[in-house]
């Protein structure tokens, strides 16, 4: 376990520095940060003399140098628009994207198991036919038209929910601010929290019917019946739980990709998170906070999924994560 | 007995009355200030901010004229210098009185700051009188020092003196980085900062001790939060959870116009969107009857209809209507037919190909603008190669000359038309540093003489005579592609009256803002 441990934390290491290189390297693509730091009136020479402060006129290896070698210390760069370090900015706003992403597998969770096991033991019932055909419908909607279209319908036609931003958060264990705390915060939540569900609900209805009807195919399930068990117990004991292997993989790795569409899900809803401040750095040509996001995004990736390959050990302990014969 | 029930009614009365008057105002804008030190970046938001948190000695009013306020009134005693007067007995947040250490304090900071000092070029020193009067004195005579005086918003000279926590000086001017004045703020405005997270949220409570007591403003606390969207935005309005937006995307004008709980208040604004064609890339833009055909060409009526949805003003001109050199005799030429024999005449009857270049994301539909006058050009057999870039990529491109014609969106800092003429129509020149974003390189020795005049001219009414000249003859020389004046529009719940506090130049006066129920 503990070289295994090891040997991810080498790769981790490997993925972080070829980020921060490309990274670094496209920096000088984005545009020209002086530009969104100073008035428009401001002439060439004192922007010049402000980019010699900066050090952007260095060479490029100069300039990554430096940065590696505070980056090693922990201290990767200062945002120029919120003048605090990069790093504390983003784990800032980690809080507000993890209630998100939180909310949303909730939501991934409670609906897409039991439609999906529904329509595995049902394919040809009605409702069954609906929840499918809905998923396509779902699938191919982008994620900035269904937000749009709950503000619109639940905020500014029925006046249910808040239209944007998160409330008043709470604390939980005095540092963690979540929004899951207060009735203001968890009715900010609702509509995000669908708006990112919807992109991948879909996906696992399809997976969890697909998987669960291969599984009801399978030759202890046809001796389970044969022996006459109870049909809950087939159903929900013996077929769920060798269904919900390949979903904990998939799960796993979409959960990254969650993190990834907060983006788009955070800017509709002006929800303060790590997505939102990204697409905003990019806006604003905020180098070391594109950097330093695209770091701790890699990050995330890597930590999940070292995760789900340790819970996939421990679902199916045929699968040997730590070598051995 | 019953009289002291009477006086007990009506003081209760007269309080619920005062406390019915205490509003709260939630503003959602499309971003929020950078900073809380307002010499930091010269921009729309730093000056909206400073509007509420700081006063200037004197603000523009709605018709572009002067309103004192730090300053009571102001003389001119010579040719070079300018004596200002202040207001006595205005309390800065801190609870420190205001005097012309405070100006000159802020004076001085202004022109360290990057942004500010090209501004207060022309200043060669601020003299101070007494307590409560100063002389702001120019090297040359300058017509501007009351528009620059709307610039000086005196800062609390005590409060940014010392040293914080770090060992740097209060006042220290920082870009990009970390100092006391860009975390802490203390001006003599209407509101204080009692929360900021950038970004995200700001709070204001209404100052107490506010000098202005005829301002009629009844708001004491104001949550403003940026919302980037501008669907979001109008849904934040629309559903109520917000007062009051700006601006109102195009898009959404009809609607917020047509739903009875919301009020739309618009105006024309002062910002020039324009198109420059390049002489040194383009031997054709060389003679003015191809420049000619072009403007000729582009129909800026049908922009400010169809693109903009009646949400701009089409120019023929540079300043807009109010500034001095605003000449009411230019008017928009669409004309395709004279387009096209201009065309013939100058030889290039079967046209010829151009690259063009513009923002996707700094001006309202740039993007959209652009590919429509690519398709007006077409007419006149002009091929255009268009490529749009967000604005962080733009203006290094810009800064290039990296297409044969360019867009650029242009707002006087001084609100003056010769600050147009300088930054884009003045004949390039790096060291002077005058025609610093004319991509056309287009060059006019006789309006850069007016120009240089215009400068030292006092007299307001010789003045406007000379810049109005100018512009005709940029209109003449057909020096660019004017199309229209970008309009503004701010959103608002039905009895919060923005229409009294909003202006031209964006900086609405929320201190005077009054919210009825």
């Amino acid at each position: 376990m503990l070289a295994f441990l090891i040997r991810r934390l080498a790769q981790a290491v490997v993925v972080m520095f070829v980020i921060s290189i490309i990274s670094f390297s496209i920096q000088d693509n984005l545009g020209d940060p002086l530009r969104e730091l100073v008035g428009q009136s401001v002439s060439e020479e004192e922007r010049q003399a402000l980019r010699d402060e900066m050090g952007l006129n260095d060479p490029f290896l100069v300039q990554y140098a430096r940065f590696a070698g505070k980056a090693l210390q922990g201290d990767l760069g200062t945002s120029y628009f919120f003048k605090e370090p990069a790093l504390d900015v983003i784990l800032g706003k980690l809080p507000a994207t993890l209630d998100l992403v939180f909310g949303a597998t909730l939501i991934i969770i409670g609906f897409s198991i039991p439609l999906g096991v529904y329509a595995a033991i049902r394919p040809t019932s009605l409702f069954s036919k609906l929840v499918m055909g809905l998923s396509t419908v779902g699938i191919s909607i982008p994620v900035f038209l269904t937000a749009i279209g709950l503000i619109y319908l639940f905020s500014i036609e029925l006046g249910w929910m808040p239209s944007y931003g998160r409330g008043e958060a709470g604390m939980l264990f005095g540092f963690w601010d979540t929004a899951f705390l207060t009735a203001d915060g968890l009715a900010h939540l609702v509509l995000p929290c669908f708006t990112l569900a919807s992109i991948m609900l879909p996906l696992f209805i399809r997976l969890i019917r697909s998987e669960m009807m291969e599984v009801l195919q399978s030759e202890y399930v046809k001796f389970a019946w044969a022996k006459g068990l109870n049909p809950k117990r087939i159903y929900f004991l013996h077929a769920l739980k060798n269904t919900m292997l390949p979903v904990i993989t998939v799960g796993g790795v979409q959960i990254g990709t969650m993190v990834a569409y907060t983006i788009l899900t955070e800017t509709v809803f002006q929800w303060p998170g790590m997505g939102f401040l990204f697409l905003e750095a990019v806006n604003r040509v905020d180098t070391p906070l594109i950097v330093a996001y695209l770091i701790v995004v890699g990050a995330i990736f890597v930590i999940t999924n070292t995760v789900v390959d340790l819970i996939y050990g421990l679902v199916n302990p045929t699968v040997k994560l730590f070598g051995g014969k | 007995m019953k009289r002291t029930a009477t006086i007990l009614a009506g003081a209760v009365l007269g309080l619920s009355a005062m406390t019915l008057q205490a509003e709260t105002l939630k503003m959602a804008y499309d971003s929020d200030p950078i900073s809380l030190d307002p010499h930091e970046q010269l921009s729309g938001g730093m000056l909206q901010l400073s509007h509420m948190t700081f006063d200037p000695l004197v603000r523009w009013d709605r018709d572009m004229g002067f309103e004192p306020r730090l300053a009571e009134k102001w003389e001119r005693v010579d040719d070079l210098t300018m004596r200002f007067h202040l207001r006595k007995g205005v309390k800065f947040h801190s609870g420190n009185e205001m005097t012309t250490k405070d100006v000159e304090f802020t004076f001085n900071r202004l022109k360290t700051s990057p942004d500010y000092k090209g501004i207060f070029a022309a200043f060669s020193g601020l003299n101070v009188i007494d307590e409560y009067t100063f002389d702001l004195v120019t090297e040359k005579p300058y017509p501007l020092i009351i528009n620059n005086a709307t610039y000086i918003f005196p800062m609390d000279s005590q409060f940014y003196s010392g040293e914080d926590e770090n060992g740097n000086p209060k006042d220290m001017l920082v870009k990009f980085g970390d100092s006391f004045a860009s975390q802490n703020i203390s001006g003599t405005g209407p509101y204080k900062v009692t929360y900021r997270e950038q970004g995200i949220r700001l709070e204001f409570d209404r100052n107490a001790d506010y000098w202005d007591k005829e301002s009629k403003g009844n708001v004491d606390k104001i949550v403003y939060t940026p919302i980037k969207e501008a669907p979001t935005r109008v849904a934040a309005l629309l559903s109520g959870d917000v007062d009051f937006i700006m601006p109102v995307p195009p898009a959404d004008l009809k609607r917020i116009d047509s739903t009875d709980k919301v009020d739309l208040v618009t105006m024309p604004g002062t910002r020039i969107i324009t198109f420059q064609m390049n002489q040194n890339r383009v031997e054709a833009f060389k003679d003015v009857r191809v420049r000619q055909a072009i403007v000729h060409a582009i129909n800026q009526e049908g922009i400010a209809k169809k693109i903009m949805r009646g949400f701009a003003t089409p120019a023929a001109q540079m300043s807009p209507e109010g500034y001095l050199g605003y000449n009411a005799a230019l008017k928009p030429r669409y004309d395709l037919k004279k387009a096209k024999q201009l065309m013939a005449d100058a030889g290039y009857a079967d046209g010829f190909a151009i690259t063009m270049m513009a923002p996707n994301n700094r001006y309202v539909n740039d993007a959209k603008i652009a590919q429509a006058v690519a398709g007006m050009l077409a007419k006149i057999n002009i091929t255009v190669d268009l490529k749009t870039m967000p604005k962080a990529q733009y203006w290094p491109t810009f800064d290039e000359r990296a297409a044969d014609i360019m867009m650029i969106g242009w707002h006087a800092d001084t609100e003056d038309s010769n600050n147009f003429f300088e930054f884009l129509s003045a004949c390039p020149d790096t060291t002077t540093g005058l025609g610093q974003y004319n991509s056309g390189n287009y060059c006019n020795p006789e309006a850069d003489k007016l120009m240089a005049q215009a400068n030292v001219e006092t007299d307001p009414a010789k003045r406007a005579e000379m810049m109005q000249q100018i512009e005709q003859i940029l209109y003449d020389d057909a020096a660019f592609i004017p199309l229209h004046w970008q309009n503004l529009a701010w959103g608002a719940r039905k009895g919060v009256d923005i229409a009294p506090v909003v202006n031209k130049m964006n900086f609405p006066y929320l201190g005077d803002l009054v919210i009825n129920k």
